[in-house]
């Protein structure tokens, strides 16, 4: 293989091209002939009872197609949830209704409760403003704590309360839990908050519905990280419509973040319009919209309590968390806080006992899902942040506190029910000692003394599970789907090939690093590779991307179809040949036979199999084109070792980031350069988060920071040159390639780091702060300082 | 957005003329005006284009009198003033971003007057003069309050005079998410005496800070500023900052005001 391609080569994007011209065909490009537009009127309070709803006079507004309310939604389902988690006695998860508009209650801002599909979007937004509402206001539920007392106004009438379910995870056995923290030596409490967030992907959702009186068949057009997931579940669960008369496209899309996992009731809503409209019907999402429809991620409220004994070994560990679920069950949600948080509580630590608690509250505000990393940045916040709090409690160094109880063995089984299959977390710590010079840091700190700024220098240690996920496992812990993937290798008669994938890419590069793997395989050159993603009229089958899992699973799955291909293949090059095909080697796209010089190239077998002239038909079907579904046996445990060193302006509370140093193992790397990005993303998504975001609701459940002039994204100068190193590499031990998944590490690893060197900074500087809750923005900082 | 008239002038006359229709309004970069009529919180019938307006569109710099049309941007100012005007020039150079300073307005931004905008603290800062088409208004008396000036209906803002200072200096601390400012404090020195204006801070609108006038005057030295502050009682607190905090920045950023200015 020439060194630019293949496993380990970092050839360049080959997608950007379109991207960077102008190419891209994202959602919003798509326009269907004769389609009208949906108007979505959405709530502006949180909490109401609707009496009643006057569509009349809006109806007769010029350009209106149809005008539907709640009542027209009556007949079919609601957004299901995708995940039941069992509480600890053993009951199921309250789960209620989630209509597709709003029928006689509204329970958050944002929600649904007209639509109105006219010929323009202007004159659909014309009609919209004609609408007539009577409404009774209810208190809203948005506080937490206050959401689950006695007499709290609740969210859905039909529930007991505003509980979604209360989950005891690890050692379930308080009596025991509590003996270890009595007999402790010392024990560090944290009370802290995982902030709310908004995914705020570059490309707003996108719905175009679409449908054939001819064939009964639908369309729709959305902007979906798994369209097969979408299908199936708008299908199965609020439709009602045959799987095979409907049809699910997700072309390029413009990130996801997680926040386009999930079904989305707009989505149901176009595709269900369509046919009730005679029209296609098309939705494009505003960015106000998408701050109070897209699900937005974290909030969790948590009490952490490690105990250590007199030699600084950790000893117990005991979590507190109140989880905000919003109004409504999206997707994911329930597994967010329990499953994906709770299992990976453990951390790279030894700690013999750990005790996880998970409220999961309803709330009148925008339900909440998964957000790049789901649960595993929230677990990791909580125990990095109380590892370092711990440290300066005792006096001891916060990298030799973690080294000394750091997870050493593998496999590991952990008290939080996952087996970690390899790792070297001494590897990366002494790997980011080097890249974050470490050594360095106190001629820094001085010259930043010496300019009147104090300077702060902070760790992180993250593992997490990536690759989700072992069906089986995932299925007795309340899943409702299989979560391996598919993926088909269609070899052409030239030899040329499409692969079919069921991952999605919004921005991962797939497009360059699944070719990559296939022509390493069989030695031909990446340009004859092609895969076909994100369509279910195209695509087999597939759970699609998130939780890093794309080329831990689906690409197994390719390299179990492009095995099973080059099986094949080797059997028609024997033949050819006339040789055995135990003798028969593939190396650069020749076959050869052992021990002589007969040799037959990758395209005339792959020509062979679709002009079978000379070819074993009695044993052997022409063609080449293998499927494969993979299941892994086991998450892939992707870990590292995290610096941040930070400025903080005495006067101001201003907080810049002077360096950034990632050591990361994610087992083997397909290519260095798409791995690079993906880390610097989720660096800047997670200082985004430490630093900047903040979703913020006032007590009447509006959202305070609901456009970009008051929710703060992180910008280019808000981020630092990183340093990222991924040299440590122990291959993940069950999965072909030796893969492990690198798309979340930076999100998960980087918000602690941040925190735990702006602590650092200002302890430098005297101030007795030992926690600030993130944002940390330059007024919290300065309060910080001065309270 | 509602559908309205549009006009492009070329003339201050006809688009006085133009703006008696009623419920007509004037339209600048159109960088605040757009994005609200596209959220559909106004309901202009008419927008009468100020851009090609030739004597708007004018820039002099009359020793010691730097004169702005109200059409020009504020990529134009930041390039103009920049050696007569330093002070100004890096204010103007630092709104926004660039497609906002290719487009947006001195005269929109004053009239429109946004409490966190930074062109109402380099006007008050510098006693500059609001030349309208019927009038010309003392910066001390054209700042009323939040987004609100001493323009009446239809008045347009054909110029404003920047009297240039001895020495200036605009600090401006961040909003984090619309990097407007927090808190944005306008140092000028005049041989008459100093004046300090801050924008962002205050519940009524950007003001004039005596007590630090006052010290300056006496001695134009950052430590002149010790122990002086703002009551916090009258500042802005929302979720970027408390009373307190953009209190505290006040002083902060005048005394990093006056280093800078020398
Ligand atoms: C992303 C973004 C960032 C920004 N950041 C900053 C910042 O950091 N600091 C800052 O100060 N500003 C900032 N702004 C605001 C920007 O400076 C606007 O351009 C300015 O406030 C309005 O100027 P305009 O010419 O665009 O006015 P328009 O939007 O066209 O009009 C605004 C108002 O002024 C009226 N008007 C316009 N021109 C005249 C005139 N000559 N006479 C009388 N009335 C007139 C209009 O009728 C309207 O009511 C930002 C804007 C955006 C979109």
């Amino acid at each position: 293989m020439p060194k630019d391609q293949g496993i380990g080569a970092s050839p360049k994007r080959r997608e950007d091209v379109r991207f960077l011209t102008g190419a891209g065909n994202y959602t919003d490009d798509i326009n269907v002939n004769g389609q009208a537009y949906v108007h979505f009127l959405r709530a502006d309070v949180a909490h109401a009872t609707i009496n009643s709803i006057d569509t009349s006079a809006a109806a007769e507004m010029p350009g209106v197609v149809k005008i539907f309310t709640g009542a027209d939604f009556a007949e079919v389902g609601g957004i299901p949830c995708g995940w039941g988690v069992t509480d600890r006695h053993g009951n199921p998860q309250q789960e209620p209704r989630h209509p597709i508009i709003a029928h006689d209650t509204i329970r958050h801002v944002g929600e649904i409760v007209a639509a109105v599909v006219a010929d323009t979007l202007e004159q659909a937004r014309d009609a919209a403003e004609a609408i007539e509402f009577s409404l009774s206001d209810k208190p809203a539920v948005v506080d937490m704590a206050a959401a689950l007392a006695e007499d709290a106004t609740k969210v859905h009438e039909d529930l007991t309360s505003n509980l979604c379910y209360d989950w005891v995870f690890g050692n379930p056995d308080d009596d025991a839990v509590q003996a270890a923290f009595d007999s402790a030596a010392h024990v560090t409490t944290l009370e802290l908050v995982n902030n709310r967030l908004v995914a705020n992907p570059m490309e707003p959702r996108v719905a175009i519905g679409d449908y054939s009186r001819a064939t009964d068949e639908y369309t729709l057009h959305t902007t979906s990280q798994n369209p097969h997931v979408i299908r199936l579940l708008m299908c199965a669960f609020v439709l009602g419509l045959p799987e095979h008369k409907v049809r699910v496209i997700a072309p390029d899309v413009g990130g996801g973040f997680g926040s386009k996992i999930f079904h989305y009731a707009e989505e149901a809503f176009c595709t269900f319009a369509a046919k009730a409209c005679g029209r296609a019907v098309k939705w494009t999402s505003t960015r106000a919209e998408a701050f109070i429809s897209d699900a937005h991620g974290r909030d969790h409220v948590t009490k952490i309590e490690l105990a250590l004994d007199g030699d600084n070994n950790f000893t117990a560990l005991r979590t507190n968390t109140m989880a905000n679920m919003g109004a409504y069950l999206s997707t994911f949600s329930t597994s967010v806080p329990s499953y994906l948080h709770g299992t990976l509580m453990a951390g790279n630590y030894k700690t013999p006992i750990v005790q996880v608690n998970v409220k999961t509250v309803f709330t009148n505000t925008v339900p909440v899902d998964a957000y790049r990393g789901a649960g595993r940045p929230e677990a990791t916040f909580q125990l990095e942040r109380v590892i370092d709090k711990a440290a300066r409690e005792l006096g001891a160094d916060p990298i030799a506190l973690r080294r000394q109880n750091f997870i050493t063995e593998f496999p590991y089984e952990t008290p939080v029910a996952l087996t970690y299959d390899t790792g070297d977390y001494v590897a990366t710590m002494d790997k980011l000692e080097q890249v974050a010079d470490v050594a360095g840091f106190a001629a820094r700190r001085a010259e930043s003394e010496k300019n009147g700024k104090l300077r702060g220098f902070g760790i992180n240690c993250y593992i997490e599970a990536c690759g989700i996920a072992p069906s089986n496992i995932v299925g007795m812990l309340g899943a409702r789907a299989g979560l391996y993937d598919a993926a088909t290798v269609r070899v052409n008669a030239t030899g040329s090939i499409s692969v079919m994938v069921g991952a999605h890419a919004h921005g991962q590069g797939h497009e360059t690093t699944f070719p990559q793997v296939v022509a390493d395989m069989i030695g031909i050159d990446e340009s004859m590779v092609d895969i076909v993603h994100g369509d279910t009229g195209r695509v087999p089958f597939g759970m699609g991307t998130y939780g890093s899992r794309s080329i831990a699973v689906c690409g197994s799955a390719m390299v179990r179809a492009t095995e099973k291909i080059i099986a094949k293949a080797k059997k028609i090059a024997a033949h050819l040949m006339e040789a055995s095909d135990a003798d028969i080697e593939l190396k650069d796209g020749q076959f050869t036979v052992a021990g002589t010089d007969k040799s037959v190239a990758w395209g005339d077998v792959c020509l062979t199999a679709y002009v079978p002239h000379n070819y074993p038909l009695e044993e052997l079907e022409p063609g080449l084109e293998e499927t494969a579904f993979y299941d892994p046996a086991n998450f892939t445990y992707p870990a590292g070792a995290y610096a941040c060193e930070v400025e903080v302006d005495p006067d101001t509370g201003k907080v810049s980031i002077e360096r950034f140093s990632a050591a990361d193992d994610f087992g083997n790397i397909i290519n260095p350069m798409i791995v690079d990005g993906q880390v610097h993303g989720g660096l800047g998504q997670g200082i985004g988060q430490a630093l900047l975001e903040n979703a913020a609701y006032d007590e009447d459940g509006q959202l305070l920071s609901a456009s970009f002039m008051d929710y703060a994204m992180p910008r280019a100068d808000d981020v630092p040159f990183y340093q990222v190193d991924h040299s440590c590499q122990t291959p993940c031990t069950h999965n072909p390639l030796g893969v492990k998944g690198c798309g979340e590490a930076g999100a998960i690893g980087s918000p602690p780091a941040v925190v735990n060197a702006v602590i650092d900074a200002l302890q430098s500087g005297g101030k007795n702060v030992t926690h600030i809750d993130m944002p940390l923005s330059p007024a919290r900082v300065w309060a910080a300082m001065n309270g | 957005m509602y559908e309205f008239e549009f006009e492009k002038p070329s003339t201050v006359a006809e688009a006085v003329a133009a703006l008696a229709d009623e419920d007509a309004q004037a339209l600048g970069g159109g960088q605040t005006l757009i994005p609200t009529l596209k959220q559909r919180l106004a309901m202009p019938s008419k927008l009468v284009s100020l851009t090609a307006i030739p004597q708007l569109k004018e820039l002099s710099d009359n020793g010691g009198m730097l004169t702005i049309g109200g059409a020009v941007t504020h990529a134009e100012v930041a390039e103009a003033a920049a050696a007569s005007y330093p002070a100004l020039a890096d204010l103007a150079g630092h709104i926004g971003d660039p497609a906002v300073r290719n487009r947006g307005t001195i005269g929109g931004s004053l009239a429109n007057n946004d409490p966190a905008a930074c062109y109402p603290a380099a006007a008050l800062g510098s006693g500059a003069t609001i030349v309208t088409n019927t009038r010309e208004i003392p910066s001390d008396e054209y700042f009323q309050g939040l987004f609100d000036t001493a323009l009446n209906e239809g008045e347009i803002i054909t110029a404003v005079r920047f009297p240039v200072p001895e020495k200036a200096n605009y600090q401006k601390f961040l909003q984090p998410a619309s990097r407007f400012a927090l808190v944005g404090v306008f140092v000028a020195k005049y041989a008459a005496g100093v004046r300090v204006a801050v924008t962002g801070a205050s519940e009524e609108g950007v003001f004039r800070w005596r007590e630090a006038e006052a010290a300056l005057d006496a001695s134009f030295a950052p430590d002149a500023l010790d122990g002086l502050s703002v009551d916090a009682g009258g500042m802005i607190g929302d979720l970027h900052g408390s009373k307190e905090y953009r209190a505290h920045l006040v002083g902060v950023m005048a005394k990093r005001a006056v280093a800078a200015a020398g």
